[in-house]
């Protein structure tokens, strides 16, 4: 029992943690207890990550550690110790909105907008490894997020306008040229 | 809001000093992917006072080849979908791993935790409000079981998808406390109980999934679901067939899911297949002898009646797409993806 007592590591008391947040480096102290969604929302907060039903039932609280979609509501805030952690609230830069937000924004994949931070940085992920999916691989990439307004035609049409404004960005066209932008 | 209850975590070095911890600390569970623990703390289901993490154990995740194939448990669902030989070489286990619950929680669950994923039941798997309004159930705080209650065992299902496959392509296991080891066969790991369904000690962490050399067997994996992702099992069959030089069946194992307490295997209808060509009369025939050995009670999605004649078509489906028939159509309609 000594041998263990003197391998103890962490307690409950809080630990402080360092990772990434929106390719920012932050320090937080952290309880055993705390998700990571509970760390984003309530100690950086960064509340555009939802709480959805705190089960894995619904995906509303996926984020991106080290590029991969995960459910910040099931992930110990304390193993995020060293990751690279985006949520929503990064994926514009420099002002300028990612063209999956723009895209959403001009096509009406958002409702009520819960669901929409998960999906937007789900897809994210996906067209990051992948840029040109077509309608099966968007619906399996996007399986895990329930939308309970049912949008789901317009999300999936948002994603596949974002794809064709990504392409056409990298040939160098003005993203506000493209027909269908802009509302 | 459901919190996370209070508890010590540990951090480990390695997986002798996880189990060190594990063996000297009172009411210990070890985490790994954690999808199905902390919903579990959170509802008040399993209130572990330490957790000991393995996420961050590179030894546990590898894969290499030898005579077969060695997993190791903490390789993730997503890492096992995307290994090219996994899905050309142990189909069935692919079939298994791709439709575990949703990329998200594939991305987070590991095949060492959907081996040990706790039973399922809809009197369990609930909050601790509601099950304290029904005075809890004899699977967790309470005495009696709701699903049958003159029942002496909890009924609680083995939800797992991962475990039938690798039933089926009779796969071991290899277990590691703080003394040593042992390898098991797979289904030696279950017994049918929903409360102690593992034969696995406290002590015990599960390190390495050992599946023979897969050359020359074919498997697949068929799985019932109400939606096409996030859902458990409420019934699935695997089933692995080593064909002869005549096209005879020299070998064959088919395991169902989700009806009872651990996988089962269908030994009936696996002997009836020995030296058989699978003909529509002979998968007719193991298919209803599979129905037979399946005795799903009300504790999941949909009625057990209706499970239990599914289990036939289930059994027939697999056993046909082993056969060589394009079954592309019926998967899709029965699990709404390509697989």
């Amino acid at each position: 029992m000594n041998k263990v007592t003197t391998l103890k590591r962490s307690q409950q008391q809080n630990a402080h943690i360092g990772c990434q947040v929106n390719r920012e480096p932050v320090q937080v102290s952290v309880a055993p207890g705390k998700t990571l969604l509970e760390m984003l929302r309530e100690d950086l907060q960064l509340t555009g990550t939802k709480h959805g039903c705190e089960l894995g039932e619904c995906g509303a609280c996926a984020v991106l550690v080290d590029g991969e979609p995960i459910l910040s509501c099931l992930y110990l805030a304390l193993e995020a110790e060293g990751c690279s952690i985006d949520t929503v609230e990064g994926m514009a830069l420099d002002g300028r909105l990612h063209p999956l937000q723009e895209a959403f924004a001009d096509l009406g994949g958002a409702q009520c907008g819960y669901c929409t931070p998960a999906i937007l940085l789900t897809c994210k992920a996906l067209l990051d490894k992948q840029p040109d999916p077509d309608r099966d691989q968007i619906r399996e990439a996007l399986s895990g997020n329930l939308c309970r307004c049912t949008g789901y035609q317009q999300i999936f049409e948002s994603v596949e306008e974002a794809i064709l404004r990504l392409d056409h960005s990298e040939q160098g066209t003005d993203l506000k040229s493209v027909p269908g932008s802009g509302g | 809001m459901m919190r996370l209850p209070r508890f010590h975590y540990y951090r480990p070095r390695d997986i002798r000093e996880a189990a060190l911890v594990l063996a000297g600390e009172e009411n210990a569970m070890v985490i790994a992917g954690g999808t199905d623990l902390l919903p579990n703390m959170k509802r008040r289901q399993q209130t572990p006072r330490t957790l000991v993490a393995l996420r961050h154990l590179d030894e546990l995740k590898r894969v290499t080849n030898g005579s077969g194939l060695v997993i190791g448990a903490g390789v993730t669902l997503t890492d096992l979908v995307q290994d090219r030989g996994i899905k050309s070489a142990y189909r069935g286990l692919w079939q298994a791993a791709a439709q575990v619950a949703t990329p998200h929680l594939r991305n987070m669950g590991t095949l060492g935790g959907n081996i040990c994923l706790d039973t399922r039941c809809n009197y369990y798997d609930q909050n601790h409000e509601w099950r304290k309004a029904i005075d809890f159930c004899m699977k967790k705080d309470g005495a009696i079981c709701w699903v049958s209650t003159g029942s002496k065992t909890c009924l609680a299902t083995s939800s797992t998808d991962t475990a039938p496959a690798l039933v089926s392509l009779g796969a071991e296991v290899e277990l590691e406390t703080a003394h040593g080891q042992r390898t098991i066969p797979l289904h030696e790991l279950y017994r049918d109980d929903g409360i102690h369904y593992l034969t696995r000690s406290n002590e015990e962490i599960l390190t390495r999934i050992i599946l023979p050399d897969g050359a020359g067997t074919r498997s697949v994996y068929w799985k019932l679901r109400r939606r096409g992702s996030f859902d458990f099992p409420v019934l699935s069959v695997a089933a692995a067939i080593r064909f002869g030089a005549g096209g005879a069946v020299d070998e064959a194992r088919i395991v169902l899911g989700a009806v009872a307490s651990q996988p089962v295997l269908c030994d009936s209808a696996s002997e009836f297949l020995n030296d058989r060509s699978l003909t529509d009369e002979v998968i007719e025939e193991a298919a209803a002898l599979c129905a037979r050995a399946a005795k799903p009670v009300k504790n999941t999605d949909f009625s057990p009646h209706w499970r239990k004649r599914a289990v036939a078509r289930l059994a027939a489906y697999a056993l046909q797409e082993l056969r060589g028939d394009d079954m592309r159509a019926t998967r899709e309609k029965i699990a709404r993806q390509a697989l």
